[in-house]
């Protein structure tokens, strides 16, 4: 760098991401500190769930431990507490980065955070109790539990907006799109989805408006909003097209919002209803496909650089089950297939794809890259970063190959009146063990991911002046086939 | 985009769009839906039962829900003898539609099933009475008490050989009871009519022969409901 311009740009550059950096350390890592704990809460009441699906004996003797509690628990915690929080950690650590400020009111979100997880304990300990509302993704009490969720997201939006308004960089990433969308969303969705005077159908379909919505709304956005920033961070080259990014923002905007009917097909609800989301659920290819491909053509020609990067591997592979759920989702919203999926472990399995394969991934990624820059330290182990990917990708694996093929022999014996029920259930007995192996595959994957989380924040003083990543130029790529770390 | 307005505006526009065509048109559409005189509100038992079933989280194994009798089998398998319609939901709060059949549907099983003593027996112990079965037995709400210490108001399970405790008398707390009772009032299979209360839901009402073997798309009714906007 002879330029002095060049330098002095440069070290201004530097300077912007570092101070960024340390306005959201300390609530960025105390959300993610509290997130992989909710993980691992959540893994262990998934695993007992998925146990007593096959050894249904098993623990049967306190209330609390029965599979409609437990199996309730491990959604809620693993929403609500591993995915939601680590995804504000993400929207708080990227927004001061892309607009070029330092986090405004970061003391704001930190209460928001405690809050947030205040409701959750409270919320999960009724629920462990036999209290909750009886709407699946809306468990959590709606007096007692909702209103400390509502605050937290509340407190957390608000320092996030004030970090929008006092911006300095004049365009807005595609990235804050959706992170914006996000929060616009949510408080709206969980609103409609916790009214308490809806009742019969009515509680049904909002029901479903909402359990979509958190999905489509919530959880994607933030996580396309996390993919759409770190993939062509770490490969150092931008996104390949911004109209594209447009298309697929807005499309998803209006479409993903029109789609939770289809949980109801055949169900007693008015058929336009259905119909509408049938529609916008098939629509959804246009988004799918325009986010698809501006990843493709982003990634293409560099995807030597997956075995350096952990984190562009687990993003890499989230934007893959994002493209694959849902299209399997416009799939099976149709009413020809969804007469044998519906009511069937396809459902879970289909569950999991979106809500591990995509969210969960692309969060890992997410975690990996931000951590060495707020901590100031790089990751303890490489090795254990490996045990993380190889353990959690062969477990979602399992997982979803099992519970699909399952379902759809289970769906296919439901169809036919002339097979007992009993058919439908022993055709699954397989698929159950196999996803409690993969249950625990999974949990051994989120204790080596905590692990080296827990000994990165207790090294040395760090040492970096500058962010990582930074001063080595960006050089992954040299010629047809030849990558230099 | 550098213009947040636009932003801010389209996002809450699009939200606000879905909010009105599938919760709030929906819920004024329904409003006018009234009970079937064949349809009882809950007793406080019953109420109780139900407040049992979703804090068990029953709702996440059994569907209370029949489709179309031409669109699936759910008739034909025997578990009632119409698909289900919005009023037969009414009192229903939450809902408890379902969405899993993990154990079978139970939006009659008070029509199938009527005798409580095989559903404190199937409560107390699924695989006493269902071999196959893999639903969580639910011992916490019984009590197994001495023989001698069983009272004149104590309801007694007749839970009977290998699986029954050994000197022991099983005997339903109140809250099996009330499960039970609950249970037995699932019944949505007397007749409704097809022509007024219809609204234009998803399944046909009664069974009306499926023109030309198509079973893809829900069969439309009689006459009468020429003016259902199905969509189709």
């Amino acid at each position: 760098m002879t330029n002095p311009a060049a330098e002095i740009a440069y070290r201004e550059d530097v300077e912007l991401r570092l101070r960024a950096d340390r306005s959201t350390a300390r609530p960025v890592l105390f959300v993610f500190a509290l997130a992989i704990f909710w993980l691992l809460v959540g893994s262990v009441f998934g695993v007992i769930a998925s146990i007593k699906l096959h050894l249904p004996d098993w623990l049967v003797r306190q209330q609390w431990l029965t599979f409609g509690i437990v199996r309730t628990a491990h959604l809620d915690v693993m929403a609500y507490g591993w995915a939601s929080l680590a995804m504000i950690g993400v929207a708080l650590w990227t927004f001061p980065r892309l607009l070029h400020v330092e986090l405004l009111w970061p003391r704001v979100a930190m209460v928001g955070a405690v809050s947030w997880n205040i409701g959750l304990v409270v919320g999960v300990a009724l629920l462990l109790q036999g209290r909750n509302n009886g709407m699946e993704w809306l468990e959590l009490d709606r007096y007692y539990s909702v209103p400390f969720l509502v605050l937290g997201g509340a407190c957390v939006a608000a320092s996030l907006i004030r970090t929008l308004i006092a911006r300095r960089a004049p365009h807005l990433y595609v990235s804050v799109w959706y992170i914006v969308g996000a929060f616009i969303w949510f408080p709206i969705i969980y609103v409609a989805g916790n009214w308490p005077t809806l009742k019969g159908v009515e509680s049904a379909s909002t029901n479903w408006f909402y359990a979509h919505n958190a999905l489509g709304l919530w959880f994607a956005p933030i996580c396309l909003a996390a993919i759409y920033y770190f993939m062509p961070k770490v490969l150092g080259r931008p996104i390949h097209s911004y109209q594209l990014s447009l298309l697929g923002f807005w499309t998803l905007a209006f479409f993903y919002a029109l789609n939770g009917m289809h949980h109801l097909i055949g169900g007693p609800i008015p058929t336009w209803m259905i119909t509408t989301s049938i529609v916008a659920s098939v629509l959804m290819v246009i988004p799918v496909v325009a986010v698809a491909v501006n990843h493709h053509m982003t990634m293409i020609g560099r995807f030597g650089a997956l075995r350096y990067s952990p984190t562009l591997r687990f993003i890499v592979v989230g934007a893959i089950a994002y493209t694959a759920v849902s299209l399997q989702g416009s799939f099976t919203a149709l009413r020809e297939v969804n007469r044998i999926t519906h009511f069937t472990h396809w459902t879970v399995a289909h569950a999991h794809v979106g809500a591990y394969a995509f969210v969960t991934l692309a969060l890992f990624g997410a975690i990996y890259y931000i951590m060495p820059r707020i901590t100031r330290r790089e990751w303890p182990s490489a090795a254990l970063i490996k045990w993380h990917f190889w353990l959690v990708l062969i477990g979602i694996s399992i997982y979803v190959i099992a519970l699909t093929i399952a379902g759809l022999f289970q769906g296919l014996a439901l169809l036919d009146p002339g097979t007992p029920f009993q058919v439908s259930v022993e055709r699954t007995i397989w698929a159950l063990w196999s996803r409690s192996f993969a249950g625990v595959m999974l949990t051994a994957g989120h204790i080596v991911f905590a692990i080296n989380f827990f000994l990165m924040t207790r090294g040395p003083e760090p040492a970096w002046r500058i962010p990582p990543l930074h001063e080595v130029q960006p050089v992954i790529y040299r010629g047809d086939d030849e990558v230099a770390p | 985009m550098t213009r947040l307005w636009l932003l801010l505006i389209g996002a809450s526009a699009t939200i606000g769009f879905a909010l009105l065509t599938l919760v709030i048109i929906p819920q004024i559409m329904l409003l006018e839906i009234e009970a079937p005189p064949e349809l009882r509100p809950y007793t406080p038992s019953q109420a109780n039962g139900r407040r049992v079933y979703i804090a068990n989280g029953c709702l996440y194994c059994h569907s209370q829900q029949l489709r179309d009798e031409h669109f699936t089998t759910d008739v034909a398998r025997g578990w009632g003898s119409r698909a289900n319609v919005p009023a037969d939901y009414v009192y229903d709060r939450p809902h408890l539609l379902g969405t899993m059949r993990t154990g079978p549907d139970l939006i009659n099983v008070g029509s199938r099933l009527p005798d409580p003593d095989w559903h404190l027996i199937h409560l107390y112990d699924p695989r006493a009475v269902v071999p196959w079965s893999i639903m969580p037995a639910f011992p916490f709400l019984f009590e197994e008490k001495d023989s001698a210490a069983v009272s004149p108001a104590d309801r007694v399970v007749p839970v009977r050989g290998p699986r029954a405790p050994r000197g022991k008398v099983v005997v339903a707390k109140q809250d099996a009871l009330d499960l039970v009772d609950y249970l037995l009032s699932l019944k949505r299979d007397f007749p409704v009519q097809t022509t007024s209360d219809r609204h234009g839901t998803e399944p046909a009402g009664s069974p009306v022969p499926p023109a030309g073997g198509a079973a893809s798309q829900p069969a439309t009714g009689a006459g009468t409901t020429a003016g259902r906007n199905d969509g189709a």
